[in-house]
């Protein structure tokens, strides 16, 4: 079944059982020059495997970019 | 890179330190608005930095293959120190620094609370509460702030790593608008001082140095530089050049001329 969460402030039907790496894979974005926060939490990177988002999560995915 | 034993004694200085880090370079240098990320390796190869900052933001998630700024910027060869630019509330600020630390592993962030997006100028109450509750949390926090002297020190008592006034608004280009709040500020805060943001060219940097900050912030000086390259060398040599006058201690400002050469013993005057 897939459920509705908002990821970087677009909204995007996704697995119901998808973990953050499941996602990050999906999405093909690399774990490892991101950060992942849920709800306005950080989700540490070891627990992207076992973090599972729920119906209206906000999730905002960064890397780092050029800047002053 | 000039290497240490190169240096000459006359000229051998103090790292910056800021914590747990030690800056041989002064001069702290930013990654954006470089027209390639070549340029933008280029320029701080040649600034002789060695700590750059960098931006948190969202990922591109409809193209994010392309080539990424931590392909052109060794982890290994320059301190990074994330900022929390364009964060207008401390709790958004606080979550950007926890976002970095994340992606980065460091404590170290540039904290930014700002006022508005048309001036950029930091909000002191927002900044000082985020001061506050980044400390606690562990970070070492540099923090972007206005040049009150009083604002300063209360930065520096809840824990501030370095306080960074603006020498004026970011990006502006008009150099330390008001030299006089800065020596007072440097009177008043034994953390280290950073002039962050407003330098326009070279001598902005010199002036600050000269005046008895510890560095130097700057990015769209360089970056926006008709050569950004060349820039890139005179924000090294000026950096250093104002370093060392301010290490030298300069002569006292007089009203009357002091000659410089013996007035005994010249001829005498022609007689008419």
């Amino acid at each position: 079944m897939a459920i509705e969460v908002e990821i970087n402030g677009e909204k995007r039907a996704v697995r119901d059982d998808a973990t953050i790496a499941a996602l990050l894979t999906e999405l093909g974005v690399a774990a490892e020059r991101t950060a992942v926060e849920r709800n306005g939490r950080i989700v540490r990177r070891g627990e992207h495997g076992t973090t599972r988002v729920a119906p209206g999560d906000r999730i905002e995915i960064v890397t780092l970019v050029g800047g002053g | 890179m000039a290497s240490e034993s190169r240096v000459p004694s006359s000229e051998r200085d103090e790292p910056l330190v800021l914590r747990d880090v030690a800056l041989k370079s002064r001069l702290l240098v930013g990654t954006g608005k470089y027209a390639s990320f070549d340029l933008m390796r280029d320029a701080l190869e040649i600034s002789g930095t060695d700590c750059v900052t960098v931006a948190v933001r969202r990922v591109n998630l409809d193209r994010n293959k392309g080539p990424s700024l931590l392909d052109f910027v060794d982890p290994a060869r320059y301190t990074l120190l994330p900022n929390t630019a364009g964060c207008f509330d401390a709790a958004t600020a606080i979550r950007t620094a926890e976002l970095a630390r994340e992606v980065l592993g460091t404590n170290l962030v540039k904290l930014e609370v700002l006022g508005d997006p048309k001036t950029l100028l930091p909000d002191p109450l927002g900044t000082l509460e985020a001061t506050k509750e980044l400390v606690k949390q562990g970070f070492s926090v540099l923090v972007y702030c206005s040049d009150d002297p009083r604002l300063a020190v209360h930065l520096a008592e809840a824990g501030a790593t370095s306080v960074m006034p603006a020498g004026s608004p970011i990006g502006s280009g008009q150099g330390v608008l008001n030299p006089n709040a800065i020596r007072i500020l440097l009177e008043l805060v034994q953390v280290p001082v950073i002039i962050d943001a407003g330098v326009g060219t070279a001598s902005d940097v010199a002036f600050a140095m000269e005046l008895g900050a510890a560095g130097v912030l700057l990015n769209t000086a360089i970056a926006g530089a008709r050569d950004p390259l060349r820039m890139a060398a005179a924000m090294r040599d000026a950096c250093r050049a104002g370093r060392n006058a301010f290490l030298a201690g300069r002569i006292e400002r007089k009203l009357y001329a002091n000659a410089s050469s013996p007035l005994e013993g010249v001829i005498e005057a022609t007689r008419k």
